[in-house]
Order: C-alpha cells, then structure tokens, then sequence
C-alpha cells in the first residue's frame, strides 16, 4: 500500500497532495478541542472586564445582590457621575493628559531626530555615539541615585518629571533606525543631487515615508505614560500633580485593601465619600481609566503586529 | 540580516566612497565632521538626554560607600567602605527578598513561558481568519492596561467579595482570600501574569510560525507525518530560535520580577512571599529615607544583572543566535 502510494505521488501529484491534506487535516475532534480552548482563553480574558463594564453601570445593590453579572441591572450612572465629579480625578487626568500629549511629541521627536541621524553609520563617531544610547539598557543608576538627581535638577513635584523620565527608549530608537535603514537610498541620494540638506531630506523624504513606524512608536511611548504609575509615586509627593495612576490606585486598591485587613503602601488619597462608596464607583474608575486605551486600539491594533514584527526581525 | 548588512555596506558607499573619489584622498576628521553638522545636530539633543538621565545618576552610587549627610552634600560625606553592604548581606531580610524574586522570576518562566508557545500554536490551526483575529484582538488588550486597572480587576475575581469566592460560596464552600493569603499570593502573581501578557507574547511566535517555509510541511506529508508529528518535527523547529532568544533573555533579568505588578497586588499579609528587592528599594528608600541602604541594594540588583545580561547575550552568541548587541 505505501508503495502504490508513493507511485501515484508521481504519476498524479497534485491530485493526491489535494486528497491527503484534507485527510490529514485535523481530524474533526482536534478541531473541536482547539476552537473550544481558544473560545475559553478569550473568555477568561474577556468576561472579567466585561463583569466590571456591568457592576459600572449597576446600583450598589443590584451588584450585592448578583456580583456575577454580564449585564448591567437596574441601569445607572451615578458612578460616573461621581467620577466627573470628584475634583481629585479629574485633576489627575489633566495631569496624565499633559503628559501623554507633550511627552509623547517630544519623545517622538527626540527618537525620530536621533535615529535618523543614527542611522548614518559612517559619520565619525557613530560606534560611540551608538553605545552612549544602548549602555542605558543594560546599566542603571537604580531608584534613589535617580531620586537624588531629580531632586537637584528640582524636578521632585513637578509635573515635567512625568514628561522627562524614559524621554527616549533606546530600544524603540534602534527599531525606528532599522526602518530607516530600509528606506531605499536612491529616494534620499535623488534629493541630495536637488540639493536638499539633511534636515531637508529628513522632513520631505524619510518622515513622509515612516508614518507606520512613527504611529507605532508614538502608540507605545503614548500608552507608557498613559499607564506610567511609578514615576508619579517615586517623584510625586504632592496629590494635587499625582498622574491618574497613582490616584486610580489608591482607589481601586487601597480601598480594597482596607476591606481585607492589609495596607498599601502607597498614599492614600483622602476621599471621606469613596470610603463608604460602593463597588461600582471602582468599576466605574477602572472603565474610565480603561476608556482611552479602548478608543487608541483600533489604531494601535493596526500597526502593533508590524512594529514588533520589525522589531524583533531585524533588531 | 541579509538586507542589513546590505544597507550599511551602502551607508558606507553613499558617505565615504564618491566623496573620497571626488577629493582624491582621504578628508581631515574636521571636514567630515563639518560635513555632517547637521546629522551631530540631529542626534545631540538625544545625547544629552542619556547624559543627565541615565549617566548622571550613576555619580549618585557613591552614597552606597558613604555615610550620606544631606547638609553635607554626596560629595562632603565621608566614605564608609562595604559597611552598608555588611548591613545588608548579613540581615536577616536579605535571603528572604533574593529567595522571593527569584522564585516569583523562576515560576513565571516555568508556568509562563510555555503558554504563548501553546497557544500561538492553537492559533497557528485555526483556518477562519475572523475567528483568528477576533480571538487575538481580546486576547492582547489586557498588555495595553496598567498594573492598577488590571490589579483592579483581579481583585474583582479573586477578593473576597470577587467572582471565585461568590462561586466558592455559591457551591457551600468557604470564602478564601487570595490575595492575602501568604500560601496563594506567589501562584496569584504567577497566574495573573501570564493571564496579562500571554496573548501579546504569543505575537512573536507567530511571527515565527508564519515564516516556516509551507515546503517544509509538504515534505515531512510526503514523508508520512501526521499533524502531531509536523509539529514536532517542522513547527517547533522553526520556533526554535525565537524560543532560545526569549529565554536567555528571560534568565538574564531573574532579579526582575516586575516592580509595577507585585506593588499594586503586595500587602501587609504577604510580605514575606511578596516582597522583592525592587519593592524594598522604594519603602526603605523613598519612605524611610534610608539612602544608602538603599542604594547598596539597588547596585548589588544592577551589578548582578549586568554579570546576567552579558552572560545571557555571550550565551546567545555561542548558540549560533543573533546576539542583543
């Protein structure tokens, strides 16, 4: 039998290709098994979310009553209506706001700038120029030297700390300096010969042609600060300029926390009216929060896969 | 690497050959430096910034062989030698934080390294495209949350009046709490862990799987291999060096076992699993002000991971992979 198989491989080869692959396709049970542990992966990641949209959306009450749910009972929004209204928050989201929108621009321009000018290997220089940017990934100076310096340049309490740490990655610069390498140089040496001069060329040929690099970049340096938590609670003492993280976390979890007898560390904020609140007011702070990286997926989702893909092939 | 190697060796030939041609010998470093001004403008404000930010700081290590005086200033204080060091070897706390790290490092690489593996795999069977993504869309999003919403859904599922312990009680059982239960607390962190980043970690793999060359399956079919046996024998294969890359990797930051995930989920119950070197930095540190102390840890962490990170990338070279530098 293997013999007259193999015989008819070469007498009608893709005829028989076409009628074993579809016997050899996963037969009908390892389909089933691998569909139904995919639907349960994405269900154990959805649900959880979906149950805090829910308890977001329902009274105290209803959610004692059912902490199970999927979908809101007795449908409300106060929750949320206390968010906007609890000065704290919305302080701190102008806070995180400002960071994410300056911070990103100028780590966008920093990295673009310095990976474009990296990306010219020949200049004199380039092998020390490109250690001064790859040796901070691999030594640190560690919390409190960092702290101490922060404190002399007088950026302890400022909101600029949250802008100026993590300025730019080095690992993103190396990932936009690979996408700029595969630039084809006909297109810059063609505008070289118009006379055009680095700067030139930099803004009218390789910027227009980088714009899923950029958008990736800035979608991951933008998420960084959206969630950035620590620089606020290192460099941050005073609440008035906390970033929305470290406001949200001692919402969402100190409040718990209380509740199950151990205690942050974090500072807490003083909020006399979320101590008695219900569940649903840290539901409704968990969705806003959540809120702005939910309208920045669709996009982010778009170009992610590519970056890490160039990223990781050709870092 | 092809194409890289390519693009320098035409780097190299834009730059320096036609102008060498044109001039008839080599130029004085002014005049190529002067040539490029406005390339060194470009990435100077960059510089700078590593400078202050990353190299500067470095001058603060001192403090951890001084006895630091504020008034003084880290320059006017006196040196004290290994004494801070002595302290903290010899305390008591000290096993305990390298013992926790390195547990909680060691676990999430055994539990949590195979999963994207897995499931990249699983995915990698599915032919309904829409399934595909659909599965992937909801599977990455939890890596675009921080630790303090995700760490706020956790408690919604496993605090005491989270979703397990209402099905816990609804099944006549009594209530446990995950989280400060110092027995649960490491398989807690563990778990919710990978639960985070599986589905953006598995991007990688099938990055990898979808550049196995569909040749390859054809000839292990003509052979007589079944599914299992392709992916035994073409598909993990092909994951191979990805695979090896990651885990290197993963070995050379152990004493990392992630600052923003254990604080949000830490408390007063489960330091004595839970607490790890990066966490003590920040409370005796920033909130007891003991610098030095402080930073002796935090340089004791940094030297050991550098002597990691190197060891892993030398590790990387003489396995034939791409090395990180």
């Amino acid at each position: 039998m293997r013999t007259g198989d193999a015989g008819s491989d070469f007498v009608e080869a893709a005829e028989v290709t076409k009628r074993r692959s579809r016997l050899d396709r996963n037969p009908l049970y390892a389909d089933i098994v691998i569909y139904v542990i995919l639907v349960l992966l994405g269900l154990i990641t959805l649900l959880p979310m979906v149950n805090v949209l829910a308890k977001s959306l329902s009274e105290s009450g209803a959610i004692s009553a059912n902490p199970l749910m999927l979908i809101p009972s007795s449908f409300t929004l106060d929750a949320y209506q206390y968010i906007f209204e609890t000065p704290v928050l919305m302080r701190s989201f102008g806070v995180t706001v400002f960071a994410t929108v300056v911070g990103t621009g100028l780590n966008l321009l920093l990295t673009t700038t310095a990976a474009y000018g990296l990306s010219k290997t020949s200049i004199p220089g380039y092998r020390l120029l490109m250690w001064i940017v790859i040796l901070p990934m691999l030594i640190g100076a560690g919390l409190i030297p960092t702290y101490l310096l922060l404190k002399s340049l007088g950026l302890i309490n400022s909101i600029w700390v949250l802008v100026f740490m993590g300025l730019v990655s080095p690992f993103n610069l190396i990932l936009m300096r690979n996408f700029f390498w595969s630039i084809p140089n006909e297109l810059e040496e063609s505008a070289r010969i118009d006379g055009a001069s680095d700067l030139k060329i930099l803004w009218h040929v390789v910027l227009p042609l980088s714009k899923p690099v950029i958008a990736t970049i800035g979608l991951f340096y933008g998420v960084g600060h959206w969630n950035d938590f620590f620089t606020g609670l290192f460099f941050i003492n005073d609440n008035s300029k906390w970033p929305l993280q470290v406001v949200l976390r001692s919402i969402i979890i100190d409040q718990s926390m209380l509740g199950m007898g151990g205690q942050g560390a974090a500072p807490t904020v003083d909020l006399q009216r979320l101590v008695v609140s219900a569940d649903n007011i840290r539901a409704a702070t968990i969705i806003f929060a959540t809120i702005p990286i939910l309208l920045a997926y669709p996009f982010l989702q778009r170009y992610f896969v590519k970056g890490i893909i160039l990223g990781a092939v050709k870092g | 690497m092809g194409l890289l190697e390519e693009n320098r060796r035409r780097q190299r030939q834009r730059f320096v050959e036609p102008q060498a041609a044109v001039v008839g010998g080599k130029r004085s470093l002014g005049a190529e430096i002067w040539r490029h001004r406005w390339i060194y403008v470009l990435i100077l404000p960059t510089i700078a910034y590593f400078i202050v930010f990353a190299y500067l700081p470095l001058v603060g290590l001192q403090i951890a062989f001084k006895d630091f005086q504020v008034f003084r200033g880290m320059w006017e204080s006196p040196w004290v030698g290994f004494e801070h060091f002595q302290t903290v070897f010899s305390s008591e706390k000290f096993p305990q934080l390298i013992r926790n790290t390195v547990v909680i490092s060691l676990y999430r690489l055994v539990f949590g390294f195979p999963v994207p593996v897995l499931f990249a795999l699983l995915l990698n069977e599915v032919r309904h495209l829409m399934f595909k993504r659909g599965v992937q869309t909801v599977t990455y999003f939890p890596h675009f949350l921080s630790w303090v919403i995700f760490a706020g859904i956790v408690i919604n599922i496993l605090g005491p009046s989270g979703i397990v312990n209402t099905l816990i009680m609804g099944a006549g059982g009594d209530r446990v709490n995950f989280l400060t239960n110092p027995d649960t607390f490491q398989a807690v962190v563990v778990g919710t862990g990978i639960l985070k980043e599986f589905g953006w970690a598995a991007i990688i793999y099938l990055a990898a799987l979808s550049s196995i060359d569909p040749q390859l399956y054809e000839a292990a079919r003509v052979d007589g291999a079944r599914k299992l046996r392709q992916i035994w024998h073409v598909t993990l294969p092909g994951l191979r060096p990805v695979m090896a890359v990651l885990l290197v990797l993963s070995l050379g930051t152990i004493l990392d076992a992630g600052f923003d995930q254990i604080f949000q989920l830490q408390n007063g119950a489960v330091l004595e699993v839970g607490d790890i070197i990066d966490t003590y930095v920040y409370r005796i540190g920033l909130l007891e002000a003991q610098y030095e102390v402080a930073t002796a840890v935090g340089l004791f962490k940094g030297i050991v991971g550098l002597v990691l990170i190197v060891t892993a990338n030398y590790i990387l070279r003489r396995l034939g992979q791409r090395s990180i530098w």
